[in-house]
């Protein structure tokens, strides 16, 4: 195990504690700038959703994680993000000029809702969060001058400085890996400055934060701002990615899955919102493995066992029924999600920790390190 | 002109009068206690003077400016910081942030430069941090540092919510019981750094204890309070030996 | 004014479905701070279940419901001590977050077994109508009204006039007091889970003649039932009811007299605006922490 020294109060305000963070990191960028050498389309392609949902998972990560405002409404941001692009596109907008545009409108609106949301705590927050989104999704349904309603709206191939990024290009990966990189570090050095804190501060006490000075409902917007405009620059590229978009990609169901972004990740820490997003995407990938070719596997593994061909063939054909169930998906992510927060709050950056630790201290490593405190039922009722 | 001054405070939940025509002066550089029996009103005080709760009627006064109206977050920004009777610290973060929202009224840096974290924002984080030293230093809190508030023991808790006061350099400083929970020796290291706050730092103090011992070693003056009402005001000893004192703290 | 008072009839008989899963919100929470939102999942299974008895095994109605209510009474102990038990007392977001993870199971779950067509429940009363003078009023709506009504009544009888139900609210005011005041909590909160369970049930079962059953219903109306509760305060049991009362007419009367699309919204409209107005909702108190 290292012994950090610390010698100057630059130390603690470091991005990166010691050499070791530099050279992991370094060369983890290393390998995502050669993976479209490397990957199968298809999983780059998968790649770049990681991209874009971190992005948003970082996103809500400040609002939630650290700030501690609630938001099942990401969705909503995405897509005002993702059709002010495709609306100035159609008038030839450049591209740097709608992204910039994209993160600007959503940014306004996202503080709009953020006042409202002032005097709002908890469930209320929650309600009212998913109040607005499906306000938002009717409206994009409704307003045809605009939005072109249920018919969605076609996204035209990005175009960068005269040069066109196709949206399964290598340059366009890069172009998302960048804006979550730009968001990751931009989000570190906030946490590293006043305002970052005072967002930590009303998240335990709001209270405490108002008589240490911090205007609690200016930085409560301020946290709503910034989290909608990530939101809003991530859905300019979920537009291009998917080169069309209408309203019923945009539901509660994907401000569930951003939520269990940053659930499953770790509702503290960066890390673990990008943990989260290859969790989500590759769940996908992972169920079409289970239906084609697990049942066959499971099959081999039933005759290599003793199974006779014909029981072999009835496990193999039970397995693939089971594996296409309709709502084997849903299924999947209810029992994640329960799991998660019943045995791992700290989501999987948390177990990653315990077992780096397990392993520094071995074998001194004890269980209670992580134990969760014994909490009495304590009311949120009244903050 | 009194250096700290409520006049004539009233504060109504419907019917029951928590705090009823409270008028008062601190001057600056003493220590003025506040006691009475629970339920008196003490921490109403507290919470109306830091704008928690507006109060029914009455002004109060801060270097001979009307405070009454001025916004929660403005009441520390003027140099009034303050602790609470059952600890509200930031529980999910290290001590050392802890400390350093206290610095949130030095705060000059704009959002776009922070996310930037330009340098200008890195002069300033250094020069909270060594301020935030100061205290560390001044209160013994050195081992915390880096420590999570949700493992500390109560007593650690007291002291760091003190030291989050001290770090936004106050000039008036509101204490809620600073000694309770607390054991005998911490209730002495406690009693020193009242003393220490007042003659090093400079620092005006209102506190509110129950801890009789505590409050003759440290105030210059003492206010008696029951059921919202001023009963007596004075030094240490004439408080106690106040009639009216002794009878309500037998409960006649 | 004919039309008008059609329009009435339904959306108050809509608004008590509403208002019935709002009541689970209201009871779950009162009694432990869980935001049950798996509320109108668990109506969505109690009608599943009633179908199975009813359409599928040919039990008599009443008996059908009956015996989907017992059932849906005991899953929703069960749900209780296995989903929300262990994290009691930690921050709201994750309780939130299982009772969503929960929702999804039941209703891929209940997709998996039952299918995903709609369902239709034979009720003795779907095809009646009451006649007064030229306005037609459908009984199965009226039933509902009527249900509702019944089961609120009950429900006070419940908790005002039962040792049970007084520790119930003693505990609802103040879990660890009650605590030591000897009130068994656990066994309290099982019985909360398993009367709001059993609530949602009777919703399911009443409202299989309006719309029909399928595994989607709960998620539609248990995001609706979400303002009925606010409005209602979220703590206050008849604030529910009316809260899914008044939600029901303002989505009905925005169905027939406003613009298409307005339908679907104008209950968040009307949250969002009574959040922005009194953030507490109608009924709810205003308390502040105690520092
Ligand atoms: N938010 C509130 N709503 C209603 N009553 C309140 C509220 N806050 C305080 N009170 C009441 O006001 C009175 C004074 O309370 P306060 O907390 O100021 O007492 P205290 O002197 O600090 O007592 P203790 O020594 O117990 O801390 C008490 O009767 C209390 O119940
Ligand atoms: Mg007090």
């Amino acid at each position: 195990m290292r012994f950090l020294f610390k010698t100057d109060y630059e130390d603690d305000i470091k991005l990166f504690p010691h050499s070791g963070y530099i050279i992991s990191y370094g060369l983890l960028l290393a390998l995502l700038l050669i993976a479209p050498y490397v990957l199968s389309s298809y999983l780059m392609s998968q790649l770049v959703f990681v991209c874009i949902y971190a992005t948003v998972g970082v996103a809500l990560l400040i609002l939630t994680g650290f700030t501690g405002q609630a938001s099942l409404g990401h969705a909503a941001f995405l897509a005002i993000g993702a059709y002010t692009a495709a609306y100035l596109q159609k008038y030839n907008v450049p591209f740097p000029v709608y992204f910039l545009a994209a993160g600007a409108s959503t940014g306004i609106i996202g503080a709009m809702v953020g006042f409202p949301a002032l005097r709002l705590t908890g469930i209320y927050l929650v309600i009212a969060t998913i109040s607005f989104a499906l306000i938002v999704e009717e409206i994009l349904a409704r307003w045809e001058s605009v939005t072109n309603g249920n018919e969605g709206m076609r996204v035209k191939t990005l175009s960068l400085l005269g040069v066109t990024v196709p949206r399964d290009s290598p340059t366009f990966y890069y172009l998302c890996l960048a804006v979550l990189v730009l968001t990751i570090v931009g989000t570190l050095n906030l946490l590293r400055s006043p305002t970052g804190r005072a967002f930590v501060a009303i998240r335990d006490s709001e209270t405490a934060a108002r008589s240490m000075g911090v205007n609690v409902a200016l930085y409560k917007v301020k946290s709503f701002a910034i989290s909608a405009t990530i939101t809003g620059f991530a859905g300019v590229l979920f537009a291009h990615k998917l080169s069309f978009i209408s309203p019923e990609m945009f539901t509660l169901q994907l401000s569930i899955e951003f939520i269990i972004v940053i659930l499953i990740g770790g509702t503290f820490s960066l890390h673990g919102a990008v943990l989260g997003a290859i969790f989500i995407v590759m769940i996908d990938p992972f169920l079409t493995y289970l239906k084609d070719d697990m049942p066959g596997i499971i099959a081999g593994i039933a005759a290599t066992f003793g199974a006779s061909p014909a029981t072999a063939g009835n496990i193999q054909s039970n397995a693939a029924a089971f594996a296409s169930l309709n709502g084997l998906k849903g299924a999947i992510y209810g029992i994640i999600i329960v799991l998660f927060v019943l045995f791992e709050p700290l989501g999987l950056y948390g177990r990653w920790l315990k077992i780096k630790l397990f392993f520094q201290l071995f074998p001194l490593y004890k269980r209670a390190t992580f134990k969760r405190q014994k909490i009495y039922v304590k009311s949120e009722r009244n903050r | 002109m009194s250096y700290f001054r409520a006049e004539n405070l009233s504060l109504h939940f419907g019917g029951l009068k928590a705090v009823d025509a409270v008028s008062f002066a601190v001057e600056k550089g003493e220590i003025l206690s506040i006691i009475g029996p629970n339920g008196a009103g003490k921490s109403s005080i507290f919470n109306l003077i830091s704008r928690i709760y507006r109060p029914t009627s009455g002004r109060i006064f801060f270097e001979d400016q009307d405070i009454t109206e001025q916004p929660p977050y403005d009441i520390a920004k003027l140099g009034i910081a303050r602790t609470f009777q059952n600890i509200e610290l930031f529980e999910n973060a290290t001590v050392l942030s802890n400390l350093l929202v206290g610095r949130h009224r030095h705060s000059t840096t704009q959002l776009w430069q922070e996310l930037l974290f330009l340098p200008s924002v890195r002069a300033n984080e250094k020069v909270h941090r060594r301020r935030v030293e100061q205290v560390i230093e001044f209160l013994d809190l050195e081992p915390y540092r880096d420590k999570l508030i949700s493992g500390l023991p109560y007593g650690v808790r007291k002291v760091i919510e003190l030291a989050r006061a001290l770090c936004s350099e106050p000039k008036l400083i509101l204490l809620d019981e600073p000694s309770s929970g607390l054991n005998v020796e911490e209730t002495d290291d406690m009693s020193f750094w009242i003393r220490d706050m007042k003659s090093e730092l400079g620092v005006t103090v209102l506190m509110v204890e129950h801890d009789m011992s505590l409050v003759n070693r440290v105030s210059d003056r003492v206010i008696a309070l029951n059921y919202g009402r001023v009963l007596a005001m004075g030094s240490p000893a004439e408080v106690q030996e106040h009639p009216d004192v002794v009878a309500a703290y037998l409960g006649a | 004014m004919l039309d008008f008072v059609q329009q009435l009839v339904s959306g108050v008989a809509l608004g008590c479905v509403y208002g019935l899963i709002a009541l689970g919100f209201v009871l779950v929470y009162k009694a432990t701070e869980v935001v049950n939102f798996a509320q109108g999942d668990l109506m969505m299974l109690g009608g599943f279940f009633a179908f199975t008895f009813i359409g599928m095994m040919g039990l008599n109605y009443w008996i059908g419901f009956a015996g989907a209510v017992a059932t849906m009474a005991l899953f929703g102990m069960l749900a209780e001590r296995v989903v929300v038990r262990p994290i009691l007392g930690y921050p709201q977001f994750s309780i939130i977050m299982a009772t969503i993870g929960l929702g999804y199971f039941l209703r891929s779950v209940a997709g998996m077994i039952w299918g995903t067509d709609d369902l239709k429940i034979e009720t003795p009363f779907s095809q009646g109508v009451l006649r007064m003078g030229s306005l037609v009023l459908a009984y199965d709506k009226l039933s509902v009204i009527a249900a509702t009504m019944i089961l609120c009544a009950l429900l006070w009888l419940f908790f005002n006039k039962t040792m049970l139900g007084t520790a119930m609210r003693a505990s609802s005011e103040n879990m660890l007091a009650a605590y030591y005041m000897g009130i068994p909590v656990k066994r309290v909160v099982s019985v909360v889970w398993a009367i709001s369970a059993a609530v949602a049930t009777c919703a399911g079962v009443l409202l299989a003649p309006i719309t029909f059953i399928h595994s989607n219903v709960g998620l539609v109306l248990g995001l609706k039932a979400f303002p009925a509760a606010v409005l209602g305060g979220f703590g206050s049991i008849p604030g529910a009811v009316v809260g899914g009362v008044l939600i029901g007419v303002i989505e009905s009367m925005a169905g027939f007299y406003l613009p298409e699309g307005w339908k679907d919204v104008a209950p968040y409209v009307v949250l969002l605006t009574v959040l922005l107005l009194k953030p507490e909702g109608l009924f709810g108190l205003h308390v502040r922490k105690k520092v």
